[in-house]
């Protein structure tokens, strides 16, 4: 049995070279919360394992254009313990607080958990929400994505080999602008989401929604970007119609699948449910956020 | 390819190992190091019973790479007692019975004690919330989370 | 927030020294600080890693099984098959609470002819690494003859099923059928004449209940080391519930004579009735002979929950017919479990407890034992009673609800007393069930204030416990203390209780008193941890071991004062000379010294089969909160009532009482196995097999009701078991009532219960 090869690169440049000398059968370690479980399943086999937290700027929180850089390699514990980032994105963060124990809080790590691909990440339809994008460095240098377009399908990224995502970036906050991330777990705890549902919106100074971005997790082959559900939202003052409406374009915007965590019918009532839960709190914190 | 040698503190002792890539961090403890306090239940980061410290993080040793531990601070349960002292902690554990068949209890005292150096003061909920990645399958969690709450309230001079 | 209940218990009060009070566990240290020893934390020198091969499939004939290449991977020292192992015919014995056969034992340890479920062995191997053991598993090939799996009693019942026994003829039916099924057993007891008492009956109503698989959860996997020594003794490290029960198996199923094999008990991490039997350890033994070296075997959780006992998932119909007073008239319960791979359900138990809380005077109990592809029951606390109760318990508050009667004042119309026919046979003696309810109605949280979306379930719960055979010896040290030997690995604090009786009869202090759970060599048979019994029964042996000591100890006195030994008395732990001043009383520290002069060394024993184990009821209230929207259930309040005879130890009595009720609330809400179509089980697990955490769960209230057991010296009735008998009904009479509608399908979790709540369940 080959032994598998470990390498802990100080750069990105040298973190690219790595992963080129892997030839696609390298994995990215992170916080290793994820890719543990795979190994000791036996679900992967990587010839090699590059460890990403050891370049500086992989850990860091950075503001950047009003807005935030966050290293993808920081955890949902570090991202927490920034009052700015708190602050500005409150249901970014609590799609990352709400991965795995607190065990795994302190490891997991943002880039983590959008590159694994899962339809039912937590962190990531608040990032979708929010307009986030990510960098990517690569053999052929740096390049950015929609966050949204990451994901491909469960277990798969548009990452090309060799790639890594190098940070995520959030845009500016701005005045009366709220989020909130609402995911269904059967228990308190220590689940996968069933259904998750992030929404982001802005407020003009009446307290008409200018803007809002829907995205759902768990309930199609990827998150989604639900731009019906937000339009739903936008032109109204966030009344019991628009929250209705929305509630039925994240429903109708559903592909689910019966699994041991969830039947289609029970995902696609309940997105429509939480959507309008979340709603409702990014509303409140908008109003908060004169 | 060989090994890895890792050079590490754990308990406070500077410390090494061998250890291949795939082995845990928990493996390396139990099998190299002989500090079979930490268990595993799981090995996938669900029950919290190899609850380690890393650089001042509570951590899963099954999640860790052995070789992730290189440079690295590491407390386990067999440090938290000073020699013939126990931690408030494991003396609350042993007052209140918060331990049936003790398996969980190196994890949960690991957990609790990282919870009180952040949070000297939580409430029961603060407390259940934190120790959600800690299973218990024998007490039903009430006692382990009263013995953590008066061991808070000693720490605290309360 | 304060331990409001510190203090001796009312019953031990004054009547007591030790008994009743809350000192700390003699083996705590050592758990606290990561020194316990327990089943995976042995190591030997020379050791090398062993390795299951399982079967991918739920049902397939073994065809061919080729370890050549296997045998070829660096490291590799054995590889056994089901050929390595003896024959053993078939014949059943008694074990414990449940009957064994040790041909299908054999056949579930290690395939022989067929695998029968996910995860069944077929092969282990030994290697110098665990990496190594994996790669040659993984060369193991095994070619086989998929066969349809068979996943559920209703599937394995239905015409035309294919069958996973071809021998399997239907028993406790007449005439015996004459093709063979799926159906193991019929169970049936009666008492009276139903139809004449749904004839007397207001109100009838006919409720039909289904439950899934469920796994007792324990958090140490199956582990140990076994090496084989020149001579031909095998000997086994392990944690198990009973060091004499894995001799008596691994024995058996290697083909040894019982003196051939010696079992050290580790600390045990968790059984609840599922490390009562053997998996890894027959086939620990065989590799270390093959291979000459001691192997150690670990299972992973994917392991354990595959292919260990969990306990019956079913299906179970009940119709109840009352007066409008709430008079019981007639009880028709039918109970269908599945056995898993092997004969063997608890259903009979089932059909025993479930309306064994009640004086009736009519009912009837069948109960269906059916075989599936799926891994072979085993023990869980009160086998078969939580289910029957669910079933019982639902039906009693359906009944409740439609005659507008107060469930606990129904409940309380037909308790079982004293005197009171058992469905089983006999008649109740002195028991406490009408104290608990009693404490039930008095318990502020009985009549404490809902909110919107609540609900309040009640319900009761019964297990017969048992004693069976323990052995104690107690040696007494010179300068006073002393060891109590026992051979019942300690569960939840059993060292304790045992120290502290001993404590109490010696009259010395507890921290005097040093327990030790010994080796199959090192004190005689004991039956295993399991069924309430050891507080009561190895209580009673160290009791009456206790005694033994201090007759002889009040001879030794008698003799250096040169007296009768009806002169002396046992007080306070000294010999007192009654009747006169004459001597100064002897100190068992006194006496201990002077042993060697006056005799040579004192030990007392006493080896016992226990009789009258008392019967255990409890009542459970649950509060709980319903999301409409989404079928999530939160548990609100709960409070766990029951008559536990004495508590030696009031702490770990509560935390029996608190961590049953948690286990109910798994079953009840969010625990199942789940299989794919090919039989393949899909959550395997922590993540998925979605026991109960810290946050999911509120403070466990107790009240301990002591009606103490006249036959056990100290009063004690066996506390473990009756707890996780009454939540699954508790929970889910408490969730209809908070939705309206009448739950009987488990586990209540929020796809199923959203359904319910939309009309579609």
């Amino acid at each position: 049995m080959a032994e598998i090869q470990y390498a802990a690169p100080e750069t990105v440049a040298a973190a690219v070279k790595a992963l080129a000398a892997g030839k696609g059968r390298a994995k990215v370690l992170a916080g290793g919360t994820d890719l543990l479980v795979q190994l000791r399943a036996g679900r992967i086999s990587p010839d090699v394992i590059v460890d990403i937290k050891k370049i500086p700027e992989l850990r860091k929180v950075k503001k950047d254009k009003g807005g935030f850089r966050v290293g993808a390699a920081v955890s949902g514990q570090e991202l927490g313990e920034n009052a700015d980032f708190r602050a500005d994105w409150p249901g970014v963060l609590e799609g990352f607080e709400l991965i795995g124990s607190t065990q795994v809080q302190g490891r997991a790590s943002l880039g983590g958990n959008l590159c694994n691909g899962s339809p039912a990440a937590d962190g990531v339809p608040g990032l979708i929400a929010a307009g986030a994008t990510v960098t990517i460095a690569g053999p052929k240098g740096e390049r950015e994505e929609n966050v949204e377009d990451v994901v491909t399908g469960p277990g798969q990224t548009s990452l090309k080999a060799g790639e890594f995502v190098v940070s995520i970036n959030l845009p500016k906050r701005g005045k009366r602008g709220g989020d909130a991330y609402l995911r269904f777990i059967p228990r308190t705890e220590m689940d996968i989401a069933v259904v998750g549902a992030a929404v982001s919106l802005t407020l003009d100074a009446k307290g008409v929604c200018t803007d809002a971005r829907v995205s759902l997790g768990a309930v199609a082959p990827r998150p989604l970007l639900v731009k019906a559900a937000g339009k739903a939202l936008v032109g109204t003052k966030v009344d019991d119609a628009a929250l209705d409406a929305l509630a039925a374009a994240a429903s109708a915007a559903c592909s689910p699948i019966d699994d041991k965590r969830g039947t289609i019918e029970f995902r696609t009532k309940v997105a429509g449910v939480l959507a309008r839960r979340a709603a409702l709190i990014a509303l409140e914190r908008a109003r908060n956020n004169a | 390819m060989s090994k890895h040698h890792v050079t590490t503190t754990i308990n406070g002792d500077p410390t090494e190992f061998l250890c291949g890539t795939g082995e845990t961090l928990l493996d390396a403890l139990r099998e190299q190091l002989g500090l079979t306090g930490s268990k595993e239940g799981c090995a996938s980061g669900d029950c919290g019973a190899c609850s380690v410290m890393m650089n001042g993080r509570l951590v899963c040793s099954c999640l860790v790479l052995g070789v992730e531990a290189q440079g690295a601070e590491i407390e386990t349960i067999e440090g938290v007692a000073e020699g013939e002292n126990l931690h408030p902690l494991q003396k609350h554990f042993l007052k209140e019975a918060a331990l049936q068949c003790g398996i969980c209890t190196p994890g949960f005292i690991v957990a609790a004690k990282a919870l009180l150096e952040r949070n000297p003061n939580p409430t029961e909920t603060e407390a259940r919330y934190w120790l959600a990645g800690n299973l218990c399958r024998c007490t039903g969690y009430d006692k382990i989370i009263r013995a953590v709450m008066n061991a808070a309230a000693e720490m605290r001079g309360a | 927030m304060g331990n409001e209940e510190k203090q001796q218990s009312e019953i031990s009060k004054g009547k007591y020294r030790v008994v009743g009070t809350r000192p700390i566990r003699p083996d705590g240290v050592d758990k606290v600080t990561g020194r316990a020893t327990f089943g995976a934390d042995f190591k030997p020198a020379d050791m090398i890693y062993g390795r299951v091969v399982r079967s991918p499939h739920a049902h397939a004939v073994i065809k061919s099984i080729n370890i050549e290449k296997a045998l070829k991977v660096p490291g590799v020292k054995a590889i056994v098959t089901g050929k390595d192992f003896p024959d053993i015919g078939p014949g059943d014995i008694a074990a414990g609470e449940v009957v064994v056969s040790f041909y299908d034992m054999a056949r579930n340890v290690i395939a022989r002819d067929k695998v029968l479920y996910d995860g069944h062995a077929v092969a282990a191997v030994a290697a110098t690494s665990p990496e190594a053991a994996a790669q040659a598993a993984d060369l193991v090939e095994v070619e086989y003859k998929v066969l349809k799996p068979v996943m559920s009693a209703r599937d394995a019942m239905a015409a035309g099923a294919p069958l996973l026994h071809d021998d399997m003829i239907t028993q406790g039916v007449t005439p015996a059928p004459e093709k063979p099924s799926n159906v193991a057993h019929r169970h049936e007891l009666k008492l009276g004449d139903i139809e004449a008492g749904f004839a007397e009956a207001d109100e009838i109503i006919e409720l039909e209940f289904n439950t899934q698989t469920v796994h007792q959860g324990y958090i140490e996997p199956h582990a140990c080391v076994a090496s084989m020594n020149a001579d031909g003794v095998a000997n086994v490290w392990c944690s198990s519930q009973g060091q004499f029960m894995v001799r008596a198996y691994t024995a058996k199923l290697c083909g040894l004579e019982i003196s051939k094999v010696k079992v050290i008990p580790a600390e045990i991490g968790g059984g609840f009735g599922g490390k009562t039997v053997v998996y890894l350890e027959p086939l620990a033994v065989m590799l270390a002979k093959k291979a000459g070296r001691p192997v150690k075997m670990v299972m992973t959780r994917d392991e354990v929950l595959r292919a260990t006992g969990p306990t019956s998932g079913g299906f179970g119909r009940c119709k109840l017919g009352a007066k409008k007073d709430g008079t019981i008239t007639a009880a028709d319960v039918e109970l269908t479990y599945e056995a898993g791979a092997f004969a063997g359900s608890p259903v009979a138990l089932g059909c025993m407890t479930g309306t064994a809380s009640y004086d009736l005077a009519n009912m009837r109990a069948v109960g269906w034992d059916v075989v599936v592809n799926r891994p072979k029951a085993a023990a869980y606390r009160a086998p078969g009673a939580p289910v029957a109760a669910f079933v019982v318990e639902s039906t009693i508050d359906a009944m409740a609800d439609k005659l507008g009667l107060d469930p606990l004042e129904m409940r309380l119309k037909n308790a079982a007393k004293e005197g009171t026919k058992a469905p089983y046979g006999p008649r109740f003696p002195r028991i406490g069930f009408v104290e608990c309810l009693e404490a039930a109605k008095a318990h502020p949280h009985w009549t404490a204030p809902l909110g919107p979306n609540q609900g309040r379930g009640i319900a009761a719960g019964f297990w017969f416990n048992i004693g069976l055979s323990s052995s104690a010896a107690i040696a007494l040290n010179e300068d006073g203390t002393v060891i109590v030997t026992e051979g019942n690995p300690d569960i939840g604090g059993s060292r304790a209780s045992m120290a502290m009786m001993a404590a109490e009869v010696l009259g010395v202090e507890y921290e005097r008193v040093k327990p030790l759970v010994a080796d199959t060599e090192s004190v005689p048979y004991s039956d295993l941890t399991g069924g309430s019994r050891v507080t009561f029964a190895t209580g009673m042996a160290v009791t009456q071991a206790a005694q033994d000591l201090v007759k002889q100890l009040r001879e030794r006195a008698a003799k250096i004062w040169d007296v009768d030994p009806d002169q002396v008395e046992w007080r306070d732990g000294q010999a007192v000379a009654i009747e006169t001043d004459k001597h100064k009383p002897l100190s068992i520290a006194d006496i201990g010294r002077m042993a060697g002069k006056t005799g040579g060394p004192l030990s007392g024993k006493a080896n016992i089969n226990a009789q009258g184990a008392g019967a255990g009821f409890g009542v459970h209230i649950c509060d709980v909160e319903v999301d409409p929207e989404t079928g999530y259930v939160s548990v609100k309040r709960y409070t766990a009532i029951q008559d536990v005879g004495t508590a030696i130890h009031p702490s770990y009595v509560e935390g029996q009482l608190q961590g049953g009720a948690a286990q109910g609330i798994g079953w009840a809400l969010n625990e199942e196995y789940i299989y794919d179509k090919d039989g393949r089980m899909q959550n395997t697990g922590f993540l998925d097999y979605r026991m109960p955490v810290a946050s999911d769960l509120p403070m466990i209230d107790t009240v301990l009701v002591e009606v103490p057991n006249p036959t056990h010296p100290f009063g004690v009735r066996g506390v473990g078991e009756v707890p996780i008998v009454p939540p699954l009904a508790a929970v889910a009479n408490a969730v209809s009532h908070a939705i309206g509608k009448r739950c009987t399908d488990l586990p209540l979790s929020p796809p199923r219960l959203l359904a319910k709540i939309q009309g579609k369940g």
